[in-house]
This record gives C-alpha cells, sequence and structure tokens, in this order.
C-alpha cells in the first residue's frame, strides 16, 4: 500500500500579489519499509510537499493516494488513511498542550477512537520507543523538559498514532549533537521494528547519506532527482552545488583523497567506512 | 479560510493614494467620517458615493479587492437595513406582516444607514489597503504627538501598535501550523456541540499562548538589548514631510466636508 503523487501542482494564495507557485509537477511513489530523505534549499517546497502526503494540503491538479484511496475524498475511508501517515512538524515541542506527558502523548490515540487500554498500551509502546521511562516521565509536567526530551515527547505522540508512513521535518534540528544523533537512532529502529516508511526532511546531507535508502532532491518546486544517495552526490555534484547543497563532508573527504591518488573506491559515505578504506589503502592495521 | 479576510490589511502597490503621507490619509479618512455623518438626503449620498468611487479609482487597487474587504460586514448590514425597515416608525405603509409594518421611510431609513455603514468601511480599508502598517503607526505617532503634553504616551501607543500589526500575520501563521500539527493526530475542530468545540480548542489555544508569550519575552529582551528606551528624545528613520499634494487631498476633503455641512444645514 504506497503513497502515489501524480502530477501534484500546489500554488500559494492564487490570485494576488503573494502568489507562489510552491510544487510543481510531482510524481513519485513511496513504499512502505523505505527510508526515504527529502532535501532541497529553503523554500524549495519540501515542507508543502510534506503536507500533501497526508491530506493537509490538498493539491491544486493532480492527486494523492494512499493505498489506492485519494486523500482528498470525504468520508471515513479517506480519514484513516490520512491517519495511516503520521507527520512529524519542524520544532513539533510547540504543538505540546498537556498537564502531563501522558495526556500529550495520548491525544492521538484517543482521537482515533481506542479504548483506555489500548491508549495506555499505545502511549507505553510510543515511549518506549522513544527511550522516555513511563514511570519516570508520564505525570510530569512536559513544559519542565530538556530541549531533547520534549523533542521525544513530540514525536513519541505521533509514533502512538501507530503510522504506516512517519514523515518528519527536520527532526533533529536545534538540539545538540548526542541528542540528534539518539533521536534519529530511535527513528531507525522504530522503522526496523514495525516495517514502517521512514520520510526524513532535512538540511543534513551526513544525515541523508547516513540513514537513507533513497533521496529525493527538490528545488523550486521540482523533483530534481531521485536515487540512491551515494549515486546522486557522485553524479550530480555540480547541479546540487548550483542550487547551494554541499555534497556530505566524508564524500568530499573521500573525494579529495582519491585524486590526491589515494587508492580507495569512490562514494563512501560513513566515516568508519572511510577509515577502513585508508587502513586498506596504506596497509595499516 | 483565515487568509481569507482581507479587510484592513495592506495591499503592496503604487498610485497617487499610495503616495500620500500617513497622515493625511488619516485626517481625509477622519473627515470623511465626519461627512458620512453630515449626509441627509440622496443627493448628499451621491456626492459621497461618488467621491468614495474616485478615491478607490485613483488608489488603483482591484476591484475585488475592495469588494471583498466588505465581506464581514454584510450581515451586520443586513441586519441594520431589517430593524429599521421593521420598526421604524412612519406614516407611508408599504407592506404590513403580522405586527410588523414596513413603511417608506423605515426603508429609507434603513438603506441610508446600510450605506453609512458599507462608505465608512469602504474608505477606511482603502486607508489600511495603501498604507503599510509601520507607515500608518508612524502617521499616528505624529498625529498624537501634540497630546504628549496632556500626558498621552503617544510614542509609546504607536509602538505597541506597530507591535501588535506586526504580529498578526506571524500569529496567523502559527495558528495555522498548529491547527494542522494537531490535525495530523486526528484532533476534529467541526465536530460536537458548542462546548466541545471549545473544549477542542485548548490544543490550539495552549500551545499558541506558550509561543506568543515566548515572542513576547524575546522581543523586550532583543529590544533592550538594542537599548531601547521609550520614545525620549527619539528620531525617525523616515520623517513624514507633508508635500503639495497632501495639502491639496487634504484640501478636497474638507471641501468635500463642507458640501455635505451646507447640503444639510445651508439650505
Amino acid at each position: 500500500m504506497p503513497i502515489e503523487l501524480k502530477n501534484v501542482y500546489h500554488t500559494y494564495m492564487p490570485r494576488t500579489a503573494f502568489e507562489r507557485c510552491a510544487l510543481k509537477n510531482i510524481s513519485l511513489t513511496l513504499r512502505k519499509g523505505e527510508t526515504v530523505a527529502v532535501i532541497g534549499p529553503t523554500g524549495s517546497g519540501k515542507s508543502t510537499l510534506m503536507q500533501h502526503l497526508n491530506g493537509l494540503l490538498a493539491p491544486d491538479k493532480g492527486c494523492v493516494m494512499v493505498a489506492g484511496t485519494d486523500l482528498a475524498a470525504k468520508g471515513d475511508a479517506a480519514k484513516k488513511v490520512r491517519n495511516s501517515v503520521g507527520m512529524v512538524f519542524q520544532y513539533p515541542e510547540q504543538q505540546i498542550f498537556s498537564e502531563t506527558i501522558y495526556d500529550d502523548i495520548a491525544f492521538g490515540p484517543k482521537n482515533r477512537g481506542l479504548t483506555p487500554e489500548e491508549t495506555d498500551a499505545c502511549v507505553r509502546e510510543a515511549m518506549a520507543f522513544v527511550g522516555l521511562d513511563f514511570d519516570a516521565f508520564s505525570k510530569r509536567d512536559p513544559f519542565r523538559l530538556s530541549g531533547g526530551q520534549v523533542r521525544r515527547v513530540a514525536i513519541a505522540g505521533i509514533i502512538a498514532m501507530d503510522p504506516d508512513y512517519l514523515v518528519l521535518d527536520e527532526p533533529s534540528a536545534g538540539l545538540d549533537p548526542a541528542s540528534k544523533e539518539a533521536i534519529l537512532k530511535e527513528i531507525m529502529e522504530l522503522r526496523e521494528k514495525k516495517g514502517i516508511a521512514i520520510i526524513l526532511v532535512t538540511h543534513s546531507m551526513e544525515e541523508a547519506a547516513r540513514y537513507a535508502g533513497r533521496m529525493l532532491v527538490i528545488s523550486g518546486g521540482e523533483l530534481l532527482f531521485d536515487g540512491e544517495p551515494a549515486a546522486i552526490f557522485r553524479e550530480h555534484k555540480k547541479e546540487l552545488l548550483e542550487i547551494g547543497l554541499d555534497e556530505p563532508q566524508v564524500f568530499k573527504l573521500s573525494g579529495i583523497l582519491k585524486s590526491s591518488g589515494m587508492d580507495i573506491p569512490e562514494g563512501i559515505l560513513s566515516a568508519m567506512d572511510l577509515v577502513k578504506e585508508i587502513k586498506k589503502a596504506k596497509g595499516w592495521k | 479560510m483565515l487568509k481569507d479576510i482581507t479587510l484592513w490589511q495592506y495591499f503592496p502597490g503604487d498610485s497617487f493614494i499610495y503616495k500620500l503621507d500617513p497622515r493625511t490619509k488619516i485626517l481625509a479618512t477622519f473627515i470623511y467620517i465626519v461627512a458620512i455623518f453630515f449626509a441627509y438626503d440622496p443627493a448628499s449620498y451621491a456626492v459621497l458615493i461618488a467621491f468614495a468611487a474616485f478615491v478607490i479609482g485613483a488608489s488603483r487597487l482591484p476591484i475585488w479587492l475592495v469588494v471583498k474587504s466588505l465581506k464581514p460586514v454584510w450581515l451586520i448590514a443586513i441586519i441594520t437595513l431589517l430593524v429599521h425597515m421593521l420598526t421604524f416608525p412612519g406614516e407611508n405603509v408599504i407592506y404590513t406582516w403580522s405586527v410588523f409594518k414596513v413603511t417608506a421611510e423605515g426603508l429609507e431609513t434603513g438603506l441610508k444607514m446600510c450605506l453609512r455603514l458599507i462608505l465608512l468601511l469602504l474608505f477606511s480599508s482603502v486607508l489600511t489597503f495603501t498604507t503599510s502598517p509601520i507607515v500608518l503607526t508612524d502617521g499616528i505617532e505624529s498625529l498624537l504627538w501634540p497630546f504628549k503634553r496632556i500626558g498621552v504616551p503617544a510614542h509609546e501607543i504607536a509602538m505597541m501598535m506597530t507591535i501588535a500589526l506586526r504580529f498578526i500575520p506571524t500569529l496567523l501563521e502559527e495558528m495555522e501550523r498548529i491547527i494542522k500539527a494537531q490535525t495530523a493526530r486526528g484532533a476534529d475542530f467541526s465536530e460536537g456541540n458548542f462546548l466541545k468545540r471549545l473544549k477542542g480548542m485548548l490544543p490550539i489555544l495552549v500551545p499558541l499562548f506558550v509561543s506568543a508569550f515566548r515572542r513576547a519575552d524575546e522581543l523586550a529582551i532583543a529590544m533592550e538589548a538594542r537599548c531601547y528606551r521609550g520614545g525620549e528624545g527619539r528620531t525617525a528613520m523616515h520623517s513624514l514631510i507633508y508635500k503639495a499634494r497632501d495639502y491639496a487631498s487634504l484640501a478636497i476633503v474638507i471641501i468635500l466636508a463642507a458640501v455635505e455641512a451646507f447640503m444639510r444645514w445651508g439650505a
């Protein structure tokens, strides 16, 4: 049951002085179990595209189908598939409103009409996934947590809805490096355990290269490239630079080493792999 | 939905009206509103309508925008008309329906009231469509300056208005974002009775207030960090200067008001 976008167009504030075309003829298919990174410069239409995936925005032209159901359709079937696409906005901690962490995470499951017991199970599971201890945290005030912890609560609120697709808009923005890494790792573990798709919008080439199996490059509302991150970084270096996206540091470094004569393969994306290759080339242990 | 409200929003453009000094526009609007209340007979209303049409034409605003700005008041205008029609005492009964009598006088007064309301809104919306909020508050500050002697904090009022106006779009945007985020969590804001809906607003209002307070705090710190200390001895970056077109425009509006006054009391 994939998400399919067919020739999607979207224009903001049509017929005014502020008219802006945000998406132009986007067609793509997202399958369950994938990890997709969406990259593009600021204002390229990434967020607009994301909001089409669960029907928060409707295309002006074209259609978005989830599991064969048109999101723009009215009725329970469309509502159900909309709920199967979980959406974590940028700075999701800003949507927290409850007095206890438990209540906030339970908001989504309750809206789905689950019984208190089912809700409880969802909350416990979601908290476990983001590494928050249920007994220690469930009754605490979410407004008194550290940045990384509030972010976890907000993400748990979406995970508790048991989505098939999890769309995250810069989930690591504004966090310290340790929290960044921890949160992304938790998300990837979630994907492995539940077999859901992760769609990760990011500014960081490192994150895209490291976590994603597939990368979408968007600029000016158009889908420029769609493919494996290493292949895109290798083949479209120039185009990426033109739209203001630099290649990942490790990738760049391996390129420099190779061009200065070291015998290593092209397109290394992780630091550990690079170390291994250098050791091999140099004959170190 | 929220973006559909065009009343009292700035609409970027360029024309004679755009170029006028904000003080001229504020004063002219004020004088025109006074003139609206002078109007009495159909001829004087015709003059007012003609003048409004002339100003809207000179502003070169798109007509649909000006018409759309009336959207929130249609209902009020119709209620005004109905109340006057049904309750105004008069001799010439046109139509009777149970205890209500529609009289020619009532209909006339009702229509006049509606017209007053619409003209008032049209004219004031031209002011705000053609004047950016920042310039508008500069104008208000300058106009309030003489009242400083009697303790009116002109600069502080203007600063508060500037900040308030500046943050309307920001807060609307934020609200839309929060609505979307909660909708994505399955919240439904259109279901249930009034109380249930009110409760349903909490997931929007709490985050909105939290962020509004945070923003206010950050803004205050940022202002203090740049040595803001109120209006004492402060000069403007763009000082306002009356030009020939401002004197001419004011003269025309004053003539209009005088004509309206003459049409009412002169004859």
